[in-house]
């Protein structure tokens, strides 16, 4: 069965500009990478824009996997963007 | 033994070495990270992805448990509101010679500092906040790790 929804959640400086920790959208296709979901999300609203526009400045993780910006999500769930971290 | 923790709560250095001592090696190697009280900083917060946070340090555990012969590692992050002087992190190993200790200790803070999602947000007496970013340093150190 295909999932339906994609959770996308937001960390850090990221969650402040958005101004959310998260948002569900509606499940792209598979073949959709990563950096096109980013994109798509970007023109959502100036926040969004703000956080999201410069890739460079972004990291990703599917399921709770860090992956680069063009793995496709396939029928993965939940989609984290964050800056870079800072740990440790 | 395998140990980790995330939390908000803080630890004792002298437990979790007294941890790692009775597990019958001959070596201990530990490092403490500690909010740096330089630059007027007032207050440290440190946030995570919660889900992921987890299993991504056992990730790196399992990573030094394969590369090293190693009797026990214990990891604690804490999350949430620090101020200059409190422990944030602590890493120890336990091996029967010194050398796996040291070095699995010195890979896992690497990793723990540019692969788990935690993020720091220092704010400052005058009232200023900012993320800190990344240093290029700690990219650097992990070339070191390259096989």
């Amino acid at each position: 069965m295909n999932v339906t929804h994609l959770d996308i959640l937001y960390f850090a400086w990221i969650r402040e500009a958005i101004g959310m920790d998260g948002e569900r959208i509606t499940h792209p296709s598979a073949e959709t990478t990563v950096g096109e979901v980013v994109a798509m999300l970007a023109s959502r609203s100036a926040g969004h824009s703000a956080a999201l526009g410069d890739l460079g400045r972004v990291r990703a993780a599917l399921d709770q996997r860090f992956v680069p910006m063009d793995t496709p999500i396939a029928q993965t769930r939940e989609l984290a963007l964050f800056p870079p971290v800072t740990g440790g | 033994m395998i140990s980790i923790r995330i939390g908000e709560a803080e630890f004792s250095v002298a437990d979790e070495l007294a941890r790692l001592e009775a597990l019958g090696g001959g070596a201990v190697a530990s490092f403490t990270g500690i909010v740096r009280g330089d630059g007027a900083l007032a207050s440290l917060r440190l946030d995570h992805y919660p889900a992921m946070t987890e299993q991504q340090v056992a990730r790196l555990v399992d990573r030094a448990m394969a590369r090293w012969s190693l009797l026990g590692v214990s990891i604690i992050h804490r999350v949430g509101e620090m101020r200059p002087g409190d422990r944030i992190v602590f890493v120890g190993t336990a091996s029967a010679h010194r050398q796996p200790a040291l070095d699995a200790c010195d890979f896992l803070i690497d990793w723990l500092k540019s692969a788990a999602p935690f993020w720091k947000k220092e704010s400052f007496a005058d009232g200023t906040a900012r993320w800190v970013e990344p240093r290029e340093q700690d990219a650097a150190s992990l070339e070191r790790w390259k096989d």
